[in-house]
């Protein structure tokens, strides 16, 4: 993404309360008005974010960015502290509203959490802002006791004049610091005299979460508020036909049926008669153009497009002359599935409609773009519609789109109070925004040492890029479709990477936890180890002589490679596979995963050990939690992930059908990190992107069987009882109970694909 | 009308007897802590204990739980078990993003209550209901066993 420029310019503003309340604006991502740039010092240049310091010492961060998990609710006000000279718990959180003008991510130029971009787009300015308040807190006191600023010093919240040790809280200091003027320069501390960042600060959500406190958006209640449940098209692009509206009404607790011509809404004094209603109503759909359409389609339309060049992204060299002197070739045709995100919060959006404005009340992380839709679909000026933010169960990029939003706009434009629109598990599993499925040919050649003399990759799938953020597609380059791909670290003299767009209409695609390097780093690290294998080389060695110039990827490695113990022998039926990560996020990874194959061919993970430089560190303890995190969402997608369509309907629907891992699967992660000042890195997706490309080759060592198209184990089939709800005397719910209830039947396909690699001399 | 007895605090609630306890919790009584994940005992968001034993609300009718102690995640704390629970969750800093958090403490309170000295295999058993997107099963695991420490008055058997 375009990053803009960082010089940040700092306003004060004199706050309601008599308190100092600053915002830090980036240049270069300004938009003209708001109600800061009113009372600030230089109109044109619009905050992005703002601090206030009350008359109560209290000081507060205005988040912009949405906490889904990821830790910015502790990373974010770490930030500020460090440098304000507060502890984090003094800090208190508010959720920002909507607004681009004052909240944009300066990657992006509009609010928005994604892309593990949040440390990065916001190390320095919070710092920045936190100095610039730190200073004229301090100039402030100074001139109370008319003393030079350098005599004293801030520490948690109170100046302190050294010399004469009196004393000054912020709170006291707030008004007067905002009549001062700004500094024009700040000093940021030296990293090494950082107390708190780098430190494993506790997170400041972790309270409200053990203790049922915590708000989510599904959590919202307000006085008169209705519940509905959804039921849209099951086919994309279908509409309804028909409904028994007078079986639903009748149905104790429900108040009205919203028909919309895409779907159908039964809005119930709660949920339990909104569900039993919609049960009742027995839709008819019109599946429209979409109904033929299985995933064989769709495979067959991509691969068909892999047969024609596509936009180039990288050219290094003359692959084709290289190929030509090569002494070997090896192919290979790689292939990932659809992928829902399934948060733990299903999808939910309150919405009440009135005469004359909008209110909106939801988890999202793009809260300026559920502002928009919600005034697009009202017909109400922008400035008539306020958007609550929560924190998220989940975002993984499913938070990042907004139909969910609309929807609920559109179904509470028709009723007459407050309505909390709520998706059941089975209509977030069929009605998400996928991960795109792709299609992607590579070729290589060797030179008759084994060492790669061309690399060939053209990836085949929509470009996101062109519909999401439109101004960042440019010359029909989509820079996420081929992340992960384009900076292929290894020294290869002839290098060609392509996207070829395709867009497939019957499901909508969208961003999933790192959706580009997710999909190439399992293709480009996969293939990378096929090479090894061509030219008889161990895995790790041979990208060892590929990385000379990369020394960062190159000490990952090393480092993923020792703590693992790489090259020492494991029992029949184990296999450790490697994979190196890099990519726009800016962070180095190396990954060495530990699989097992049983004899009922069930692949389980024994260990994962995951090395990452991702620069300067604000708090190691959420980086790790960020590298477990993505790594058990990275094996439920490498193993199991699938959705697929029959006559137009996403075949999967629940927990069930849609397996994810669980602590009795869960291996022992283990995270070391590389402690450096380099720019910071995102962390919230790569553990997940290298994941899978571990667990391939961890499978090819283990059985020697090169598996190309993910999910590497066909997903759970659900052949026992079919009701799995447990009753009250059954108690909790036992591993074992759920194996015997659910018969695990591996499909093994996967593990009969042709054989390693496909060499031509 | 159903009586109810949740967290200690009697209820009458008028609701249809099949209704599930999750929703009577949820859209009835205000009680938001108890999570929706599934509504197919799937995922374990829902947890709640009935007379101390962990069920999954989203399939527990509310006939079914009428005459027992119901306990939810706002009163957890208020136990013994729980309690530890709660700290040894603080202390790892387990939760990320926090929503299947209530249904993995009232599952976990339920086995230490239970079982005091949990091994891996028994964590597993009373866990593997309780799915995390978020992926911190193995700091759950971790702060089972350091609940089970504060917990343990006599020293007696061996950790897992």
């Amino acid at each position: 993404m375009t990053n803009v420029s960082r010089r940040e310019f700092v306003t004060v503003l004199a706050a309601a309360a008599g308190g100092l309340l600053l915002g830090y604006r980036v240049e270069g991502a300004q938009r003209a008005g708001s109600a800061a740039t009113t009372a600030a010092a230089s109109p044109g240049f619009t905050p992005n974010a703002f601090i206030r310091i009350g008359a109560d010492g209290g000081v507060t961060l205005i988040m912009p960015q949405a906490e889904m998990g990821q830790g910015v609710y502790t990373s974010m006000p770490m930030l500020l502290a460090e440098e304000l000279e507060v502890a984090p718990d003094q800090i208190r959180l508010e959720h920002a509203p909507a607004d681009d003008k004052l909240y944009a991510n300066q990657f992006f130029g509009e609010q928005l959490t994604g892309a593990s971009s949040s440390v990065r787009a916001f190390y320095e300015p919070l710092r920045r802002a936190g100095a610039t308040a730190r200073a004229m807190l301090v100039a402030a006191a100074a001139a109370s006791w008319n003393v030079d600023p350098a005599s004293c010093r801030a520490h948690k919240g109170v100046v302190t004049h050294t010399p004469t040790r009196r004393s000054l809280t912020y709170g006291v200091l707030a008004a007067r610091a905002a009549a001062l003027p700004v500094p024009d320069k700040v000093t940021l501390k030296d990293p090494k005299n950082f107390t708190l960042i780098g430190t494993p600060a506790k997170r400041l959500d972790t309270p409200s979460k053990v203790n049922g406190t915590a708000q989510f958006g599904i959590d919202v209640r307000l006085p008169g508020m209705l519940i509905a449940t959804v039921a849209a098209s099951p086919v994309l692009g279908g509409k309804v036909a028909g409904i028994d509206e007078q079986k639903a009404k009748a149905v104790p607790g429900v108040r009205q049926i919203v028909r919309l011509d895409d779907a159908v809404a039964v809005v119930a004094d709660h949920m339990w008669a909104a569900k039993q209603g919609l049960a009742a109503l027995d839709i008819r759909w019109d599946d429209g153009p979409n109904a033929k359409l299985s995933t064989p389609d769709i495979v067959q339309g991509l691969a068909k497009a892999s047969e024609s060049p596509g936009v180039t992204a990288r050219k290094d060299g003359d692959p084709e002359s290289a190929f030509a002197g090569a002494a070997k070739k090896v192919e290979a045709v790689y292939e990932v599935p659809f992928l829902a995100h399934v948060t733990m919060e299903p999808m939910n959006c309150t919405v009440h409609v009135r005469k004359d404005s909008c209110e909106v009340w939801t988890g999202s992380q793009v809260l300026s773009r559920a502002r928009a839709t919600a005034a697009e679909v009202t017909g109400l000026p922008l400035e008539k519609v306020v958007v609550h933010n929560h924190l998220l169960g989940g975002g993984f990029g499913r938070r990042l789109e907004v139909d969910y939003v609309t929807q609920a706009v559109r179904i509470a434009k028709q009723v007459d109070a407050p309505v909390k629109v709520v998706w059941t598990r089975e209509e977030d599993v069929q009605h998400d925004v996928y991960r795109p499925y792709y299609y992607d040919r590579l070729a290589a050649g060797l030179d008759p040492g084994g060492r790669p003399v061309a690399w060939t990759h053209r990836i085949v799938g929509p470009a996101i890029i062109a519909r999401y953020v439109p101004h960042f597609f440019k010359d029909g380059k989509d820079v996420d479709a081929v992340d992960g791909a384009v900076q292929l670290l290894y020294d290869i003299p002839a290098i060609q990477v392509e996207h070829v767009r395709h867009e497939e209409p019957v499901l909508n695609t969208g961003f999933w936890r790192g959706v580009g390097v997710t999909h190439n780093n399992f293709v480009v690290e996969s293939f990378i180890d096929e090479l090894a294998a061509a030219a008889t080389q161990d895995p790790v060695a041979f990208r060892r002589a590929l990385l000379g110039k990369s020394p960062r990827a190159l000490a990952v490695l090393d480092l993923a490679a020792k703590e693992s113990r790489w090259g020492r022998p494991l029992p029949r039926g184990r296999g450790r596979g490697v994979s190196v990560l890099y990519s726009d996020w800016g962070s180095y990874l190396a990954q060495v995963a530990e699989v097992e194959v049983t004899g009922s061919s069930d692949i389980r993970v024994h260990r994962i050990v995951c090395a990452v430089d991702c620069g300067s560190i604000v708090n190691p303890d959420i980086v790790k939690a960020q590298i477990e995190s993505g790594v058990v969402y990275g094996i439920s997608h490498a193993l199991w992930g699938e959705v697929t369509l029959k006559n137009g309907r996403v075949e999967q629907s629940n927990f069930h059908n849609y397996r994810v891992l669980r602590m009795n699967e869960a291996p022992r992660i283990d995270v070391h990190l590389v402690r450096n000042s380099e720019a910071p890195g995102g962390i919230g997706e790569p553990g997940t992107a290298v994941t899978a490309p571990a667990l391939g080759n961890a499978l090819y060592a283990a059985t020697g069987k090169r598996v190309r198209k993910l999910p590497l184990q066909q997903r759970l089939v659900r052949t026992g009882p079919a009701s799995f709800c447990a009753s009250v005397s059954e108690g909790s719910w036992p591993a074992q109970r759920l194996a015997s209830r659910w018969a695990l039947k591996v499909d093994e396909t996967q593990l009969r694909l042709p054989p390693t690699f496909v060499a031509v001399s | 009308m159903v009586a109810l007895r949740i967290n200690g605090k009697s209820y009458q609630v008028d609701v249809p007897s099949d209704m599930p306890v999750l929703w009577v919790l949820r859209d009835v009584l205000g009680m938001t802590g108890t999570k929706f994940g599934c509504g197919m005992a799937l995922c374990g968001a829902c947890t709640v204990q009935l007379d101390g034993q962990a069920v999954r609300s989203c399939v527990t009718p509310v006939s079914a739980a009428a005459g027992k102690a119901i306990t939810t995640i706002e009163a957890i704390g208020a136990t013994p078990v729980g309690k530890k629970v709660q700290a040894a969750w603080i202390a790892l800093d387990v939760p990320q993003c926090g929503y299947c958090q209530s249904g993995q403490i009232m599952s976990a309170s339920a086995l230490l209550a239970r079982n005091a000295r949990p091994t891996d295999a028994d964590i597993d058993e009373a866990m593997a209901g309780n799915i995390c997107r978020c992926g911190t099963y193995g700091r759950v695991r971790a702060a089972i066993k350091q609940a089970a420490q504060g917990a343990s008055v006599s020293g007696k058997g061996a950790r897992s």
